[in-house]
Formats: C-alpha cells, structure tokens, sequence
C-alpha cells in the first residue's frame, strides 16, 4: 500500500456518500458552526449580517498567502519569508510612490518586487538542491526585512492616495472589495490545484519527487513557479493591508508566516505532503478568523485569545491525524 | 473510521444542542441600551498601562457607565484596527485609544466616528483627523527638555548620551524625542560636549529592551547616560546596567514606573526620573470622553470641563495641529520620595 495507489484510489473511486461525508472538510465546517455558535454565546452583537459580510475584510488581508502556501506545503515544504516578502514590497510601494511614482505603477512595483523575492527562493531552491528549505527562506526572511529597513529606516511611509483606500475598505454592493478578491483567488489557485496538470505534478512531487522526476515532470519547474506564486501572493497581502492601513513600515506584517502556515495546516493538509485540498485552508481562514473576532466582540484579553487557537490548531491536527489513520486502513480493506 | 464516525456525530449531537441557545443569544437586546466606553492601549503586558487602564476605569464606573478595556498582544497598528472594529460592532459609545501609530489608524478611526462614536486619544497620540481630543500627560516640550537637562546633569556636562525608546511609531514617544533634539540643537555652546549617540527602540518589550540596552552598551563603551522615555525601557536598562555592575558608570534616566524602578533609584543605577500618575491620565480620559459624548465639550480650544476628583481642565491646542488635555507637570522621583511613591503606582 504506497501513497501513490492511495491518491488513486482517491481520484478514481467512483463517488459514494461515506467519501463524501468523511472528509475533514466537514469537520472544518462542523468547527465553524461551533465557533459561530459559541461566539453568538458569549457575545450578543455576534449574530448580525455585518459579521458575516463586513468582518472578513478585518482578517482577510493575510488569507491571500493562505492558497500559494498550501501549494508549498504539499510540496512537503515551507516557505517562512512571506511575512518580510509583504514587509519589502510594501515599503517599496509606499516609499516609490512618495518619490513621484504614479500610484498605479508603484502597484505594479510592488507586486514585481514579491514576485522576484519569491522567484529568488525558487531560484536557490532549484541551484542548489543541497540547501534546504527552512535555510533558505530563513534567509531570505531575514534579508529581505533588512532591506525593507535599509530603505525606510524606523519610519513609517504613508500620505497614499485617496482611491487607494477602496482595495482593503471599499464594497461593490455592500460585499467588500477584499472578500470578492479573495473568492476569485481561491476559485482560480483551487482550479489550478485540483484540475491541471501542474496541480497533479505538485501533489505527485509531494509523494514522491524521484518517481515524478523520472515519469517526465519538470521538478524544478514546479519549485520555481510555486515559490514565486508565494511571492506574488505576498505582494497582494501587501497591497490590500498598506490599503487598510493607509501608511506602511518596515515592521508590519510580522509573523504572517506562522498564522498562514497555521492555517494550512489547520485546513488539513498535510506538513509530510501530497495531501490537501483547496476547501480546507479556506474554511481554516474564516475559522480562526471568526474565532479571534467573536473573542474580541466579548472582549476577552488578547492572551487568551492566542492560547484559544493554538489549542484549536493542535486538538485539529490530532483528530485530522486520527481521521486520516482511519481512512488507511479503509483503503487498504477495499 | 468508527473514531470519525463517532466524533462526527458527536459534533451534530453538539451543534443541535447548542443551536436553541444561540437563537436565544442573538435575541439579547438589553446590552445595547448600556453605556459603555472603551479604552485600547498599546500591547498587553506594560505595567503603565494597566495603570492607565485602571484609572480609566475608575472614572468610568464613578460616573455611572461601563468600561471596556482592550490591548492586543503585539504593539502595532494591525491589531488595533482589529479591535477598533470589534469595539464598533459592539456600538460602544466611546473609544479611547493610546495609539500604536500616528497615521495608520485613521481609516478605522474615522468610521468609527462616522458611525457616531466619540473618539479620542490619551498618552500617545493619533493624527488630528482621526481624533476629537487628544488627552496629553504633560507637556511634550517640558518632558523632552527636562530630560536632556537631566543627562547634562548626569554627564557632568560631558560625554555620549543614548535613548532607548519604544516602538519607532509610538508618537508620544517620538514627540519626546524631538523636543530632545531641539534642546540639544538649540543650546550648542551648552551642550557642545555631550553627544547623542544613537536612538535605540526597544518596542516596549521586556527582552528587546535588555537586548537594545546591552547593544548600546557594547557599540559605546564611553556612554554616560541611557534615557528611556517609556517605562518598560528604562526598566530594561535599570536591570542591564545594575547587572553587568555598571551603577555609577552609566547612568540611567527618563520616565519609569516609581514601583518597578524603586529598586534602581535605591541602589543608585537611577539618580532620579520623571513621570506623571498614569492613573490619572487614565481617569481624565475618562471625564474627556463623556464630556464629548453628552457635547459638554467639543473638542475645539477653550471648552473646559470638569474631570472629577481632578478638578476642571481645559482643550487647548497641540503641537500637531489638534487640540489636547494636559494633565500637568511630570514628577521628579528621587532617593529622597521614592519609598512614598513606590506602594502607590
């Protein structure tokens, strides 16, 4: 029984309702109706359409890393630089723009800018196999952070234009602007995971790299393109939280790595890789999301606000873990 | 599978239990006619805060109303907002906020206002455009220039002077800072052997600060005094400098806590600092914000109103283009009074 005969069985088995209903998404959504829930509890203003619709655009700015990051997760690795990758191109945006860049162009600036830093750890990646992962993108986290203070100091860099604001407070009927952004990207990465040749390649690589080196795929390829989706999604994180905030700084962002990575893998996929799929990250979003939004509604102290999700996260992993040993051994009867 | 299985249904089981009573939640009504008045600072964990906090409180509850008080876990603007938001759909009737960021927070800000909630900074300012009042311990300039003149003082007049601050975007802080510089630069001939090295941030956390405070140490062996304008700061430095067995060498000054900074004014790391009762600032907060909200005040120069057990005070106008509250003049403690103040704050 290798994981390879597993995914296949997974793809090729004809559709039955136990499969159906025995996925860890439904877990996620049972997890969600019981933070919707206990929060609607301990807070009266919970339960209103403007949780709903209006507070995803508070939690939400980070999420957009959430789908290229579940792509290097399945790869079976991590890229921890994403959180100084938002910091650089931020910086860049903001300080370009106040040197005369039109704002357009420096939108594009930034997103060029994530765009390379993560095509640099691709790049690494790919020269040097010898490196690894958590080294590079250590590094890279580090170094492009001190770029980022190489460039604006201590200071922080704002004065953007006005229509700027729209990207992270804006609505298109009553929707904001961010949750509509954040549906197409989750639609377009689940496309490109779940229904493409290069989704196939990238959990094919997650089980075995050499098996699929040898059958044909391009692993390098792989690497690189998916490092450099993280980088550019980084960039978009930037753009949306500059927008919130209307100013940016060399220290924001920090730490956005572990919330996304937290998120991965609170959506189930797998940290051993080849495993995951596009609805699980997404419900990990509004789950943790919701979670430390209903906790502030009844103003709980932010402490405990950390120590609540961090349970979440090693009590999910578990039953995912006991759920995923069940399913094994179902598989291997059939 | 029989895990799953169970653990699945257990979950339904759950959920169906628990749905009555949250229908039953979303009908309470009766919180929203309560008045409640909210207080953010800066992070969790810094002493002057809760002070802050506590004082607010007490003038909350003296007049009547409820309060919520709220910090996030790390000192920056991103968390605040998200609390701002969180405050906002709770319709509180006021947000006073010690602010991580001069301008990041004005897009929340401004809508809270929108939506009609009075809005105010206490201690660390927010931009003009993002307040009604801003509601100042003392006088920037006074604070800034009394500790320049302190460190002259404990220089001998002579020798490397260093700041260790908070965050880089704390605009109290930075305010300070300023009017620091301007002393320097506008009295050369006085201060024409005293240089300022560098201005270190330790982010008011309790690690940076000792990591920041020994880095100074170690890039500027001739340095002679350390002023941290921010308490959790000059307590990191008192801790350094009484550990590496530099009392005497290195001098630490600024504005502290009298409780956490009782120990090094006594064993001499500290000759003496400044500070004002963040208690107070906290209570004023208090009386400001209702003022506004009832439209005892509103805001613009002159108004004045009555803040409880501190007597009347007056809107006057700040350096930054708004209008604030001054609380009044900091405090020097020393070896002589610091035993009185230390059981007090």
């Amino acid at each position: 029984m290798s994981d390879r005969q597993q995914i296949q069985i997974s793809i090729d088995r004809p559709w039955n309702w136990k499969d159906f209903f025995f996925q860890w998404e439904w877990m996620l959504v049972a997890i969600l109706l019981l933070v919707i829930i206990g929060n609607s509890m301990i807070s009266p203003w919970f339960l209103t359409w403007n949780t709903f619709i209006r507070t995803p655009a508070t939690f939400l700015d980070k999420a957009f890393i959430v789908f290229p990051m579940m792509f290097v997760i399945i790869l079976g690795k991590i890229d921890i630089s994403v959180g100084s990758t938002v910091a650089l191109s931020a910086v860049i945006m903001a300080v370009s723009y106040n040197l005369g860049l039109p704002m357009p162009l420096a939108m594009l600036l930034c997103l060029l800018v994530g765009t390379l830093g993560g095509a640099f750890n691709g790049f690494l990646l790919v020269r040097f196999k010898e490196l690894s992962f958590v080294i590079v993108t250590l590094s890279s986290m580090i170094i492009y952070r001190g770029i980022a203070y190489i460039i604006l100091g201590n200071q922080a860099s704002g004065g953007l234009p006005q229509w700027y604001s729209f990207l992270g407070w804006g609505e298109i009927a009553g929707i904001p602007f961010i949750l509509i952004c954040f549906v197409l990207a989750a639609t377009a990465f689940g496309i490109l995971l779940h229904r493409t040749t290069f989704g196939r390649a990238v959990f094919g690589m997650g089980h075995n790299p050499r098996t699929c080196r040898h059958s044909g795929v391009n692993t390098d390829r792989v690497i690189w393109v998916v490092f450099t989706l993280n980088g550019l999604m980084a960039a978009v994180t930037a753009l949306f939280l500059t927008s919130r905030m209307g100013s940016t700084r060399p220290n924001v962002a920090m730490g956005y790595e572990l919330e996304v990575i937290a998120m991965v893998a609170l959506g189930g996929v797998s940290t051993n890789g080849g495993i995951g799929r596009i609805g699980g990250p997404v419900l990990a979003v509004f789950i943790v999301g919701f979670l430390s939004y209903g906790m502030g509604l009844a103003n709980l102290q932010a402490p405990i606000v950390l120590v609540v999700i961090g349970a979440l996260l090693i009590l999910s992993v578990l039953a995912h873990r006991i759920r995923f040993v069940g399913k094994k051994k179902r598989n291997t009867a059939a | 599978m029989g895990t799953t299985k169970k653990s699945i249904i257990m979950i339904l089981v759950l959920i169906m239990a628990f749905a009555p009573l949250a229908l039953f939640a979303g009908g309470r009504s009766e919180a929203a006619d309560a008045e409640r008045h909210a207080f953010i600072f800066k992070n969790t964990g810094n002493p002057y805060g809760e002070k802050q906090m506590e004082g607010f409180a007490e003038g909350i509850r003296e007049q009547g109303f409820e309060e919520i008080l709220r910090a996030p876990d790390q000192p920056t603007a991103e968390a605040q907002i998200q609390i701002i938001e969180q405050l906002m759909a709770q319709r509180v009737k006021s947000i006073s906020i010690t602010g991580n960021d001069f301008d990041a927070l004005q897009p929340a800000l401004t809508r809270a206002m929108d939506q009609g909630i009075t809005v105010l900074s206490a201690d660390s300012a927010v931009n003009p455009a993002s307040r009604q009042v801003h509601v100042n311990q003392a006088d920037s300039e006074m604070i800034g220039r009394t500790l320049i003149q302190a460190a002259y003082d404990m220089a001998d007049g002579a020798g490397e002077i260093a700041i260790l601050s908070a965050t880089s975007q704390a605009s109290n802080q930075n305010l300070w800072i300023e009017w620091m510089q301007k002393e320097l630069a506008e009295n050369p001939s006085k201060y024409a052997d005293l240089e300022l090295v560098r201005i270190a941030y330790g982010d008011d956390l309790r690690d940076k600060s000792v990591s920041e405070t020994e880095g100074l140490l170690q890039s500027f062996p001739d340095l002679k005094v350390i002023i941290a304008p921010t308490t959790v700061g000059i307590a990191a430095a008192g801790r350094v400098i009484t550990d590496r067995g530099l009392i005497g060498e290195v001098h630490v000054t600024g504005l502290g806590l009298p409780s956490e900074m009782a120990e090094y004014i006594e064993n001499g790391a500290c000759p003496y600092m400044f500070l004002w009762n963040p208690i107070d600032v906290g209570y004023l907060t208090a009386y400001a914000a209702t003022a506004l909200m009832n439209g005892d005040i509103t805001g613009a120069a002159g108004d004045t109103f009555s803040a409880g057990r501190l007597g009347n005070f007056e809107v006057v106008p700040a350096g930054d283009g708004g209008t604030e509250i001054l609380l009044g003049a900091p405090f020097k403690f020393e070896p002589s009074n610091i035993d009185e103040w230390k059981d007090v704050y």
